[in-house]
């Protein structure tokens, strides 16, 4: 039989039964759209970090309070409390190439003002802070270096606190924020940020001088963590030893035993993240393929159906001079007509997915190439696979008793 | 004349129940080209099960069969496939033709299984073509459930014949029709071995066996009789005397 007869006849088939061979393709449409929608968030995720290692310059780094094989990062880098002021000031003063070293602390704080109240993560930062991160305002601007001599009661509030407490950025500027009873007098609002590498929203954050921070709201004597960013054109990897070798003397660590902080520079930390993200893509991807495979097993089940069903159809293709391989073919192209067109619908639906979920969350969709080649060869190879077992039961039918059933 | 069908000592065992059915038992039989005949018997006799050995639908337990000079015994399932295609015509008491797909497309399906397949284009015009011949011209975008019985055995015939076979078998075709229907069919079944065409035609009724050149009757899988026909009837004399109504 000609190949484009073959098609024809399995399509005339499939426009028979409209509504059922629908609900048959379901499960691979379902399949398609999911596998695509889940990796495109994936690399949504992905590359929203590498934007913001762009963005932000790949010549930071940040030396963490605590070892690495100690907790690591899922158990929060900064916890052990190692890392003092004086650290800081030792970056800054012997290590040459440094750009910008600031101390960060920051912990959890209800804020209110009025009768708004709301609960931010607060950071207390240096004067540095804000050209290290590349982070510009929208309404007034950062504090100074004076400012944290005195442990003055200014603060910078991220564009998500200052909607949620003020309603507007234009309405936070010059307002007084009470930070577990201390007030402090915002003198800038920052430019949104977006999420971070881990999720977290960079623009719900109050900045207040790191001395204001520790002094007057914290009250805590060491620091979790210093960024330090290095001059354009010097090597960040030589940055990275010469800090370690550093605080490692000033920690009197002997050289065999393990250190008491760790340095990460910025790459590596984008690193982590997008290893996390794939993960998470691979597995969300894996668990879309079993939707996959459950959908073929539809197909299979609808084949089998119909090539009941179309018992005597077969007895009649057979007795005029079919041969077995034609019947074959005939109900394979049908299966794989509905895995295919299920995973064009699929396709189509992941697009839309994505269109909605930019729509309605900042979350980017990014889909590309790779999954939806991988998924629709993966719904014409469930097609052929689940089809083939219906197919060669149609193909193996008796003429005599195929032409006698009822 | 050239024989059409040789069988030698043919035999077909059903081993399916308690104890194996002896359907056809030892059945030689010689028909030449141009022949039409009519299988007769008792209900249960084996003449359908000799029919679908003929039409290579089922191969025998034993003997010989030699169809158009070719040892049938001895075929695969496809080379049986192809043997259908292209020697044999099928017209069965059901009629068989598939459902929700018009008369000249299910004329046109043996073509389609053709191991060198016509044009589209030739298809058609072979298929229509062949829709006239058999009277029902006009109806070939009709569905099988928009003809009636007679016009769906039209349908069944103008298919059977699509690919030139040299043997037409007809098991039963009249069985499901009215005696005026059966006329015609007979008529188009008598015409068509005019030209030429083998047929072999199974019927419980003596009349339309008539119609038929020679009469084989077959009792327990054997055959009984084997005779030719003295006052054969002539379907188109017939439909002259009935009481005339519009033909399809
Ligand atoms: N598939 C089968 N399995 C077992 N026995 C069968 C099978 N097909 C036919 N038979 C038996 O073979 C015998 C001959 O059957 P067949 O259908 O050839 O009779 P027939 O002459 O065509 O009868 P009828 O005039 O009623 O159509 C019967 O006894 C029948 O029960
Ligand atoms: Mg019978």
């Amino acid at each position: 039989m000609r190949l484009h007869t073959s098609l024809r006849t399995a399509f005339r088939a499939l426009l028979r039964n409209k509504l059922r061979s629908l609900l048959t393709a379901l499960g691979i449409i379902i399949g398609v759209a999911a596998v695509i929608a889940m990796v495109g968030i994936g690399n949504g995720a992905k590359k929203q970090v590498e934007d913001q290692v762009a963005a932000m310059g790949d010549n930071a780094l940040m030396v963490f309070s605590g070892s690495s094989s100690r907790g690591g990062m899922s158990g929060g880098f900064g916890s052990a409390g190692t890392l003092t002021l004086e650290d800081a000031f030792a970056i800054k003063r012997e290590i040459p190439g440094v750009q910008g070293v600031t101390p960060e602390v920051e912990g959890n704080a209800r804020i209110s003002s009025g009768n708004q109240n709301w609960f931010t993560r607060l950071n207390g930062v240096d004067a540095d802070y804000f050209s290290i991160r590349m982070w510009s305002f929208t309404h007034g601007g950062p504090f100074e270096e004076r400012d944290v001599k005195t442990s003055a009661k200014v603060a910078v509030i991220g564009k998500t606190t200052a909607l949620e407490i003020f309603g507007s950025e234009e309405e936070a500027l010059g307002k007084i924020v009470r930070v577990r009873n201390v007030p402090f007098t915002i003198i800038g609002v920052l430019a949104p940020k977006g999420a971070s590498f881990f999720g977290r929203d960079q623009d719900d954050t109050l900045v207040v001088p790191y001395t204001s921070a520790m002094k007057r709201v914290l009250g805590v004597k060491t620091i979790p963590r210093i960024t330090v960013s290095v001059e354009r054109g010097k090597s960040v990897a030589m940055v990275v030893e010469q800090v370690s070798n550093l605080i490692s003397q000033r920690h009197r660590l002997p050289g065999d035993r393990e250190p008491d902080f760790t340095i990460r520079t910025q790459e590596e930390l984008a690193n982590m993240a997008t290893a996390t993200s794939k993960t998470m893509t691979t597995l969300l991807g894996f668990v879309a393929s079993i939707s996959l495979i459950v959908g073929g097993i539809g197909i299979m089940n609808i084949m089998l159906v119909s090539v009941t069903e179309r018992t005597r159809e077969i007895g009649i293709r057979l007795a005029i001079g079919a041969r077995g391989s034609d019947i074959l073919v005939q109900f394979l192209i049908e299966a794989v007509t509905l895995s295919l067109l299920g995973g064009l619908i699929g396709i189509g639906l992941a697009f839309l997915a994505a269109a909605i979920i930019m729509q309605l969350s900042p979350m980017p969709v990014y889909i590309t190439a790779g999954p939806v080649v991988y998924s629709f060869a993966f719904s014409a190879a469930v097609g052929i696979l689940f089809g083939f077992y219906p197919a060669r039961k149609a193909a193996s039918l008796d003429p005599i008793e195929a032409l006698r059933y009822e | 004349m050239t024989p059409i069908i040789e069988l030698e000592d043919l035999c077909k065992t059903y081993a399916s129940g308690e104890e194996p059915v002896h359907a056809v038992r030892g059945v030689s039989l010689t028909i030449l080209q141009g022949e039409f005949v009519a299988v007769m018997g008792t209900s249960g006799s084996g003449k359908s099960t000799l029919m679908n050995i003929l039409g290579c639908l089922d191969r025998p337990s034993s003997g010989s069969y030699l169809l158009d000079g070719i040892q049938v015994s001895s075929l695969n399932r496809d080379q049986l496939s192809d043997l259908r295609n292209r020697k044999i015509g099928f017209v069965f008491q059901n009629f068989n033709l598939l459902a929700r797909t018009s008369a000249v497309e299910n004329v046109e399906l043996p073509m389609l299984y053709r191991r060198n397949p016509l044009s589209a284009a030739e298809q058609r015009k072979k298929a229509l073509q062949s829709l006239e011949m058999v009277g029902i011209g006009k109806r070939a975008g009709h569905t099988p459930n928009q003809l009636s019985g007679g016009q769906q055995q039209r349908v069944a015939i103008a298919r059977s014949l699509i690919n030139d076979p040299v043997l037409l078998l007809a098991d039963e075709p009249t069985g499901n029709l009215d005696s005026r229907t059966s006329c015609e069919i007979l008529g188009i079944f008598q015409r068509l071995n005019d030209q030429g065409i083998t047929i072999l035609m199974v019927t419980h009724e003596p009349e339309v066996a008539n119609h038929a050149k020679r009469i084989i009757v077959m009792r327990d899988g054997k055959i009984l009789t084997d005779t030719q026909v003295q006052n054969r009837l002539q379907a188109a004399d017939e439909l002259k005397n009935l009481p005339t109504e519009t033909v399809s």
